[in-house]
């Protein structure tokens, strides 16, 4: 099996360095803190956000766009509303269907579990990339030749998921395909063509 | 003019007609090109958040919008239950509001000053005894007729008992008491909800005072402009209905909805493009739930295993209607000479039914089907056997004795089967089977088929693709009759301005574009052989197309595109109708599907090994989409057979499950394979064209369940088969 950790594609890369900078600074401030340390809690307290909107860069399939919202609002909202990215879809708010996979610095990552303003510098790719005139990636192509979609409202995520995955796991097994696109939903029942498409690349040894 | 017949050609000519072809708008879907109503973003939409009920019965006591109307970025509230109103389930809509952004109309929601006065409610749609002790106590009979007392009636209460049917055919008691085997089994399916992934829902944007553009979720493109025309006092010519693409509809997507409605008055009065999509959680609990059923059976049968008796009373709830399954498909598929059938339905606070892929029937299957299983164990006979014994008491019997030994074979039954319950260690195997019926006979539709003088070709129709494969489907048959490449042809529905066709439901669509498709393209294909016939000097009646050539008597003539330059300056037209009695569609398909399961005794959880389907349904235009038809459908099956379900909690008359979270519907790897194979001998290709969407989702929960039985040698009697209900039935023992 592949390292499991890679199957956490909602939260933020999580490390020991963030966590010191957030909950537990205060304890770590009385007790070990260096000035180092000190000087970069005092960057993330300017860096909390004011409620009302601000004009942020985001920067998706290769092209950066201003956008003015507030705090709150996801990168789904953006991507969908603002940007017409609608490729991402909202389906559910509790990051369980991955309809909303896009690619952030190459992860897979959930639009409507991001908040926008966490966005700003990261390279985001959405599911319209995969298509420059009539070039479409292999993953698109894969799914289109098995039938792997009906309505197609799922097919989106599942293809950025697909795609992360494969880039992640070039060569994986059917087991680790079964678990490793388990993050997302449909409702038609396309699994099996799905499945197919991402094994038959995963025997080509990736896309 | 050049007769041509319009019969489905010689199977072995076919090019693309019954071969599998990848959907033509598949790039459009998979790189999120194709936009779905919940998409469309036109210049200065506004968007719309939903208060609903947070109970099971309330009258609205206070509702109070000013607050709320003064919130940053709110534009207007629509009101759709007002003080005094009354609310009679969870999720029900209260008020719509639309603002600049989604976060600033959930600050308006959140500001709306609303109080309810609880009233009395009942969730329970399996305890018909509580909904009988209820109407004991708050009913009386006045003039013959069953009302709620005053009191009571002041509380909330209603009428929680109807019954519905009650048919006897035969001598069911003198069966019973001549019978080898008598079974009695208690079986029930739950409710579930339809679950669009795309909610229902619209944009709605006015071009002009009296003129309305509607982007509705739909499955109805031609049906539902005159049920928004009416309520806004508009002509029915002034609004346009369109849907490109549909995220997920199964039956639930043919109205505009009150939701539809409160939509487009909304963007009238702010003069702005409004788009409203139902929330996740009122998606569940108010567009849409296929109805629960539960039943108590006797059956009976001689020693050859041959069913001489069947006596069953259900009952469930569709809501409010006090509906259940429909008596009329009890027992499922077979017909039994001695037959008692009684239906009661409840009367719940539970949101509104809709048409769930194949009406009744999963349900209808999954309550027969299983106690036939149970009474084969009496028998101490394989269930295989009883099946097939009895097939002479259905419709079809032969197709279904052909398709029974193709699914045996595929699934290994005869080497694989055991008595129910026999195996050691904590996981054990088991096999069930079950066989399903459809119609799925055409709808009524035009479509408009334009030939250019350039040889490309237009298909139009106010039709819709749900998912199916229809866009393909078209483009196959028109391409195929006019010997022509796929790419030649272009399919444009989903508008209701185009010709009208019928809505999706029924599994009646893809019969309903095949025909007119087809005989428009055979006359238009006669007009050209007349034009290629003048001007080559030959004769029309000796002409055919092939590869994108016009031959006579097998030599080239010439080329698609120089017959399509005769035409002149302007597209050649043709219209073309149906349904016809020509023999291009047909109606009545069957299935037999067979699961092979593994159950893990501790802990409850089912797997599926493998699930074999064979299907029958006429001519195949496009085997590729077809037979996704059939793997969804099995994987619907499975969800609805393992783990999804309403959850209502009595305390409350809440539906507590309902988001994406705890309405568990299986991930890829909860499937286990699949096989599905479509049965296609000739004779069913000389049927024509019937439909296939929902004939396949009917017996997955009656085969998967039966599996279970086999592996156990207990029935867990109640679908979804939860691991909770598995363990249950084990420590209960005897089915």
């Amino acid at each position: 099996m592949w390292d499991r950790k890679d199957q956490n594609r909602s939260g933020p890369s999580f490390n020991r360095r963030d966590f010191l900078k957030g909950s537990g600074a205060a304890v770590a401030a009385t007790a070990m803190a260096t000035s180092n340390e000190l000087a970069a809690q005092d960057k993330t307290k300017s860096k909390i956000a004011s409620a009302e909107p601000a004009t942020i860069t985001l920067n998706v399939n290769g092209k950066d766009y201003d956008v003015t919202v507030e705090p709150r609002v996801t990168l789904l909202e953006v991507l969908r509303n603002d940007l017409n990215f609608t490729g991402c879809k909202e389906v559910d708010d509790r990051g369980t269907d991955g309809a909303d996979t896009v690619l952030m610095d190459g992860k897979a990552t959930l639009a409507g579990s991001r908040l926008a303003i966490e966005c700003v510098g990261k390279k985001i790719q959405t599911v319209e990339s995969l298509r420059k005139g009539n070039e479409v990636d292999p993953v698109v192509e894969g799914f289109v030749k098995h039938d792997a979609m009906q309505c197609g409202f799922c097919t989106p995520g599942f293809v950025m998921a697909t795609r992360a995955f494969l880039n992640e796991h070039p060569t994986a097994t059917l087991d680790e395909i079964r678990a490793g696109l388990g993050g997302n939903i449909c409702r038609c029942g396309t699994y099996a063509g799905i499945t197919a498409c991402a094994l038959e690349l995963a025997q080509k040894g990736g896309a | 003019m050049a007769e041509l017949s319009v019969a489905w050609g010689p199977r072995e000519e076919n090019k693309l007609l019954g071969t599998d072809v990848p959907r033509i708008e598949g790039v459009e879907k998979a790189t999120g090109h194709a936009k779905y109503s919940a998409d469309i973003n036109t210049k200065g939409t506004a968007y719309c958040k939903l208060l609903t009920c947070k109970q099971g019965h309330a009258r609205i006591a206070k509702l109070d919008v000013d607050d709320a109307k003064k919130i940053k970025g709110v534009l207007a509230i629509h009101v759709l239950q007002d003080v005094g109103d009354e609310l009679t389930y969870d999720g029900q809509i209260i008020a719509a509001v639309a603002a600049e952004r989604p976060d600033y109309a959930d600050d308006g929601i959140r500001a709306i000053k609303l109080q309810l006065e609880p009233l009395a409610h009942f969730v329970d749609e399996d305890d018909l005894e509580t909904a009988k002790a209820l109407d004991a106590e708050h009913t009386e009979v006045v003039e013959e007729e069953t009302v709620v007392k005053e009191e009571s009636a002041k509380l909330g209460h209603m009428v929680r008992v109807k019954p519905l049917a009650d048919d006897t055919n035969g001598d069911v008691a003198a069966a019973v008491e001549k019978a080898k085997a008598v079974h009695k089994g208690y079986y029930g399916v739950h409710t579930i909800s339809h679950m669009c992934l795309e909610p229902h829902g619209s944009h709605c944007e006015w071009t002009g005072d009296d003129s309305l553009l509607v982007h509705l979720s739909t499955q109805n493109v031609s049906g539902t402009a005159g049920q928004f025309a009416e309520p806004l006092g508009l002509d029915a010519a002034s609004v346009e209905v369109v849907c490109n693409y549909i995220g997920g509809g199964f039956g639930s997507k043919f109205a505009a909805g009150e939701w539809g409605l409160a939509c487009a008055e909304l963007a009238k009065e702010i003069k702005r493009p409004v788009r409203l999509m139902l929330d996740r959680p009122t998606e569940l609990k108010s567009a849409g739930i296929r109805p629960s059923g539960f039943v108590e059976v006797t059956i009976a049968a001689d020693e050859e295993g041959r069913i001489t008796a069947w006596d069953s009373h259900h009952w469930g709830s569709s809501g409010l209607n006090g509906g259940t399954v429909s008596p009329g498909v009890m027992p499922y598929v077979f017909t039994f000479e001695n037959l008692n059938r009684r239906a009661t339905g409840l009367v719940t606070n539970t949101g509104p039914q809709q048409a769930w892929r194949a009406p009744n029937h999963p349900q209808a299957c999954a309550l027969s089907q299983t106690a036939i299983a149970d009474l084969a164990d009496k028998l101490k006979m394989d269930s295989y056997d009883v099946f097939m014994k009895n097939l002479e008491q259905t419709k079809r019997p032969e197709v279904y004795a052909e398709e029974m030994k193709i699914a045996a074979k595929l699934i290994d039954w005869k080497a694989k089967w055991h008595p129910s319950g026999e195996g050691n260690g904590p996981v054990k195997q088991g096999l069930g089977m079950a066989l399903h019926t459809w119609g799925g006979a055409a709808h009524a539709a035009t479509c408009l088929l334009r030939v250019h003088p350039d040889g490309t070709v237009e298909s139009i129709a106010g039709s819709q693709d749900i998912g199916t494969g229809t866009r393909t489907a078209i483009a196959i048959v028109v391409a195929e009759t006019l010997g022509l490449p796929l790419s030649w042809v272009k399919v444009t529905i989903g508008s209701s301005k185009y010709l009208r066709s019928g809505p999706s439901g029924g599994s009646t669509t893809i019969g309903g574009v095949s025909g007119p498709n087809r005989r428009a393209a055979i006359q238009a294909l006669g007009k050209i052989f007349d034009l290629v016939a003048a001007k080559y000097k030959t004769d029309a009646a000796m002409l055919t197309v092939r590869s994108g050539k016009i031959l006579s008597d097998g030599k080239e003539i010439c080329t698609w595109k120089d017959a399509c330059g005769l035409i002149g300056a302007m597209p050649l037209e043709v219209m073309g109708e149906g349904p016809k009695d020509d023999g291009l569609t047909d109606a009545q398909v069957g299935g037999v599907q067979m699961a092979d399961v593994s159950v893990d005794t501790e802990t409850g959880i089912v797997r599926i090994n493998k699930f074999v389907a064979v299907q029958d349904c006429g001519l195949i235009v496009d085997l590729m989409t077809a037979k996704s038809q059939v793997y969804g459908a099995l994987i619907m099956g499975i969800a609805y057979a393992l783990s999804e379900e309403r959850i209502m909690d009595n305390k409350t008359g809440r539906y507590i499950n309902a988001d994406l979270e705890t309405y568990k519907l299986p991930r890829i790897g909860d499937i286990g394979e699949l096989v599905v194979e479509m049965y296609q001998p000739d004779s069913e290709y000389q049927r024509g064209v019937i439909g296939l969407g929902e004939p396949p989702v009917i017996a997955p929960g009656a085969a998967i369940s039966n599996a279970v039985a086999n592996a156990l040698g207990v029935r867990v009697p109640v679908l979804p088969l939860t691991p909770q209900r598995v363990l249950e039935a084990l420590k209960g023992g005897a089915a």
